[in-house]
């Protein structure tokens, strides 16, 4: 069932399908974000209670949802990576944990900015800010465990196990608004339910999450390639590759 | 699946277990820390058999009851109730309130108990919802008149 992954273990493989990858997610990307963001910066009605203020949810919940996707995403390929022992799957938590690391502190940032005028604080100790606080040190826990060994397979086995117990705190920070009595207000689109958000307001949310996740694919995808680069700098198949990329600019 | 992959895959899913039970044991435990306020049903009748002391620092989140918000025309003074299903604290403050906070808003206030249901807040804030709708729409749903955040002139 899993044959058609088995090339990709092979880091020529994968770099090559990145190559394919990255263009479609890059144009995704700038279409989402710029339809997604001008849609709700712009024309998407104001809330009844907010006013203009809720329009920083454009940013602010298509960050943290990457934050806790990027986070089971690596901790996926760390897992694979750890039973498996495929050196891939280890480069893609190390490609991976900077960029997640980066989506939680922008859902932090823009919580707090949200915070301040609707709450009255930029930050309390509630179950959700706390939770996804906790997050942003797992992941620095994972780059700094990664960068601490000079040896990366060593380093890559000790990044993943953090990885991958991490995602004890997905749940946690998913459910802790219903767990526990917070600041933060419940789910509203993540749940069986009907979203609490008017369609008008919706879509354009829908649009810049895709635009989100396209540019986190996108960056994540060029990061990886610059990974297996660096890390097989020696093998014939990177050397033929510079060749051809340092012939290419002889012809021009 | 070779027995050195089946060994690998049984350690590091035994790690996440241990540690996934470990959390949740832990987070049982601070159960009632977790929480970030009390409701003023809890503050009235007690929270797991424990009924807050006065001078206790606490916090309470609930709803801001119509009609209670009286206003000092001289200094920043404040006083209003809030309930939850029935009981009722009330709350003393002295400062500005969030643009927010108005009559039927969740509110939490951190401060100290100084009665049964007495509480005089050191920092008011406001909790919104999860619901999201422009104001026509609030209007015809939930019969709500837009009003826009500082313009309710408390």
């Amino acid at each position: 069932m899993w044959k058609w992954l088995h090339p990709y273990a092979k880091t020529e493989a994968t770099y090559h399908l990145c190559e394919k990858l990255v263009p479609w997610f890059a144009w995704l990307a700038v279409l989402g974000l710029v339809v997604g963001n001008i849609w709700g910066l712009a024309f998407a009605p104001s809330d009844y209670q907010q006013g203009d203020s809720f329009r920083i949810i454009y940013i602010h919940v298509p960050s943290a949802m990457l934050s806790m996707g990027i986070y089971a995403g690596m901790a996926i390929a760390a897992f694979v990576g750890l039973v498996w022992q495929i050196k891939t799957a280890h480069m893609a938590v190390a490609t991976m944990a900077p960029v997640g690391a980066v989506m939680t502190f922008i859902a932090l940032f823009t919580g707090s900015i949200w915070g301040k005028p609707m709450w009255g604080t930029w930050w309390v100790w509630d179950a959700r800010l706390t939770s996804e606080l906790i997050l942003l040190f797992l992941y620095l826990g994972v780059i700094a465990l990664y960068h601490s060994f000079d040896d990366k397979q060593q380093a890559s086995k000790a990044a993943g196990i953090i990885a991958v117990v991490g995602v004890v705190n997905l749940p946690i920070i998913h459910y802790s608004v219903e767990w526990w009595n917070t600041l933060h207000q419940g789910a509203t689109i993540t749940k069986f339910d009907k979203p609490s958000i008017a369609p008008e307001m919706l879509w354009p949310l829908l649009i810049s999450l895709a635009g989100m996740a396209c540019f986190t694919g996108y960056v994540v995808l060029r990061r990886l390639q610059s990974e297996i680069i660096r890390r097989e700098i020696r093998r014939p198949w990177v050397i033929k590759l510079a060749e051809e990329v340092e012939g290419g600019k002889g012809a021009l | 699946m070779n027995p050195r992959r089946k060994q690998r895959m049984t350690v590091v899913g035994s790690i996440i277990f241990l540690v996934g039970g470990a959390v949740a044991l832990m987070l049982y435990a601070l159960n009632q820390n977790i929480d970030l306020f009390l409701v003023p049903s809890e503050v009235i009748n007690g929270k797991d058999g424990v009924i807050p002391q006065t001078g206790q620092r606490l916090r309470v989140g609930g709803m801001v009851v119509p009609g209670s918000v009286k206003r000092d025309d001289d200094s920043l003074d404040v006083t209003f109730d809030l309930t939850d299903t029935g009981p009722i604290v009330s709350v003393s403050y002295q400062g500005i309130l969030p643009d927010l906070f108005r009559e039927g808003q969740g509110i939490i206030i951190t401060g100290v108990l100084e009665g049964a249901n007495k509480v005089r807040a050191e920092e008011v804030l406001a909790k919104h919802d999860e619901e999201y709708m422009p104001a026509e729409m609030a209007e015809k749903v939930k019969g709500i008149k837009h009003v826009k955040p500082s313009g309710a002139g408390y």
